[in-house]
């Protein structure tokens, strides 16, 4: 469906992607994740024809990027970060708005703007102002706006980005029914690991505008090996990550990886079949510590995405506190002047 | 062999038909939009009547009552053609120029308010859409010309109380008056609108654009006996024309330019503000 090749963006010195090459098949949720200010929308604005590359190109649905725009636009369908709908126009006009721009033919045009208004549950709403929706009716009404034309690739820009977790569970709901109903190909940007764990039935981890890995959440979960352990020890500072690493040198066939925390002055073991090999873990630990030392608590849990994230860029996904989704015209204004 | 021919002509024509149907449609969207904005920012409606109305009742009275001496304004007017023996006082006399205020103001924010439209992404979800910047640019011109009309409709109307009366003729020609100026002055606050992307640019707009254009236009002042660089900053404004030719056209007096001259003058200011706003829309950045 998609097919990226080397694409390279810069803007001056500061390289935003570098040399991405990656493929989307037909009909899947591609999850696009990693922190703010990876590269993500860029790349999503590449592929919508709205930012030209530096170099590398992409074919979307048969069509050329650089080539052929105006096919490619015809042909996807995009949700942007922030709610780009006209909030002085009801949710039906919108519709109707984007439906000429997208030349849909007059006669189907009423039955598409129904059916988009059922699929995301507006058609109650739709007389109303977009004003005086909520941010995950605004939301829904995007995505509705971005399905009108039929289009056979739709691009999602942190879709659920600022709202509280009842509309997201909503819009996941939605968004799910979506390939199932309409037979389309998702993209989406996120940096909420749950999301694309839920979502998603491929995942790029993207860093620094670099893919960093790529593959279905539980194979990317799986690479981690096994499960984790947390230990927190009584005394914090007479371990060291040098000393545990020692203690469990004999069950190396079982330990994958031992990480220090100094600061919380936890260790982070990777093992395999923790449920088991739990308390042979523990026993090494306290028959080696003095009798003022030892185990204080323990925790052990599968890997998220987070572990994933954290194996592959050494660092933790950074969540930022950002909402575009609330507010008319004068809170925007408002909300505009505190940047 | 030619049923063939035909057949396929005419299946062209059909295709054809139907891309300007799309296209056509496209631009009405873009129109539409703009028009149901206008009507529902009930403020602003009101507000680009009052001022109006301030200045016309406001200035029009208070320095009326300064300047009605009736030989300064027979100086003033220099020849009332048509209307032989009718007076002419300062508000009246400034009722075309206010005209023209009120369609210099609309239309060059109009243009600017596509800020607004790029701060909230509206502009990027339009521009994401298979539509040409050529028709993007048309319709919204479409958008600010119909909002200019519509006010300065609002202002004809109220004219009759100050004892304005116009002929079906004259309608006709102050329609076209007023479509040209605001066609050409929609298009510069569009070309200043597609390059200035914050909102406190806005506010050079209204000090060197829209005020400078209003009082550069002659519309509270006769253009004769002006000292040497008032009169060339006049000239190169193109709202000075619409008002020259409003005036002519409003009260029968004699412009300072033949009316064929002041159309002519607008319609190449229509033509020149028009192609550069094509063109800077075409170059504007989507993101």
């Amino acid at each position: 469906m998609i097919t990226i090749k080397n694409l390279v963006k810069k803007y001056g010195n500061l390289t935003v992607l570098d040399n991405v090459s990656l493929e989307v098949y037909d009909n899947e949720i591609f999850g696009l994740l990693g922190p703010n200010g990876a590269g993500k929308t860029t790349l999503i604005h590449i592929l919508a024809t709205l930012i030209k590359p530096t170099s590398g190109t992409a074919i979307v649905n048969g069509y050329d990027i650089m080539k052929r725009s105006s096919k490619v636009r015809s042909s996807i369908g995009i949700v942007f970060q922030a709610p780009s709908s006209d909030d002085m126009l009801t949710g039906y006009e919108n519709l109707k708005l984007h439906s000429l721009l997208y030349g849909v033919p007059a006669e189907i045009r009423e039955q598409r703007i129904s059916e988009v208004l059922e699929l995301v549950g507006l058609t109650q709403r739709k007389g109303d102002k977009v004003k005086e929706y909520s941010g995950g009716m605004r939301r829904r009404l995007e995505i509705a706006r971005g399905l009108v034309h039929k289009p056979k690739v739709i691009f999602l820009d942190e879709p659920t980005l600022g709202l509280d977790p009842g509309s997201r569970e909503i819009m996941w709901k939605y968004i799910d029914r979506l390939v199932k109903d309409e037979k389309i190909t998702i993209i989406l940007t996120t940096h909420y690991m749950d999301e694309a764990d839920f979502l998603c039935n491929r995942i790029g981890i993207i860093d620094k505008g670099k893919i960093i890995a790529l593959d279905s959440p539980w194979e990317l979960k799986g690479s981690l090996g096994g499960e984790i352990i947390e230990i927190e020890l009584k005394d914090k500072e007479a371990e060291s990550k040098d000393s545990i690493e020692l203690l469990l040198e004999p069950y190396n066939n079982f330990v994958h990886k031992v990480e220090f925390n100094d600061k919380e002055g936890k260790a982070v073991i990777y093992v395999n079949d923790a449920s088991h090999n739990l308390p042979i873990i523990l026993k090494a630990i306290n028959d080696n510590s003095g009798s003022s030392n030892g185990v204080k608590s323990v925790y052990f849990r599968s890997p998220t995405l987070n572990d994933v994230f954290l194996k592959f860029t050494g660092r933790h996904i950074m969540i930022q506190q950002q909402d575009h989704a609330e507010g008319g015209f004068m809170e925007r204004y408002a909300q505009y002047g505190n940047k | 062999m030619l049923r063939g021919a035909l057949w396929k002509g005419m299946h062209n024509m059909e295709i054809n038909k139907n891309i300007i149907e799309v296209e056509l449609g496209k631009l009405y969207a873009i129109w539409l939009r703009e028009f149901k904005v206008f009507l529902r920012e009930k403020s602003r409606l009101v507000a680009s009547i009052f001022t109006p109305l301030m200045w016309l009742f406001v200035i029009g009275s208070g320095l009326g009552s300064v300047v009605s001496n009736p030989s300064a304004l027979s100086t003033v007017v220099y020849s009332t053609a048509g209307e032989v023996g009718s007076e002419i006082d300062y508000q009246q006399f400034i009722f075309p120029g206010i005209i023209c205020m009120s369609v210099i103001f609309s239309s060059v924010f109009f243009g600017s308010y596509i800020i607004w439209d790029r701060k909230f992404d509206f502009l990027k979800s339009v521009m994401v859409a298979p539509v040409s910047r050529t028709t993007i640019f048309i319709g919204k011109t479409l958008g600010g010309m119909t909002t200019s009309i519509i006010q300065a409709a609002i202002l004809l109307v109220i004219g009759l109380a100050i004892g304005m009366h116009y002929t079906p003729f004259s309608i006709v020609t102050i329609a076209v008056i007023i479509i040209l100026l605001s066609f050409a002055l929609t298009s510069l606050g569009l070309t200043i609108g597609s390059y200035i992307e914050s909102l406190e640019g806005f506010q050079l707009i209204v000090s060197f654009v829209v005020f400078p254009l209003f009082f550069l236009s002659g519309a509270l002042f006769p253009l004769n006996n002006l000292p040497g660089w008032l009169s060339i900053l006049t000239m190169v404004d193109p709202a000075t024309y619409a008002v020259d030719a409003l005036r002519s056209t409003i009260l029968g007096i004699t412009g300072k330019n033949p009316f064929v001259v002041d159309i002519g003058i607008l319609l190449v200011c229509v033509i020149a503000l028009g192609t550069i706003g094509m063109l800077s829309f075409r170059k504007m950045k989507a993101v």
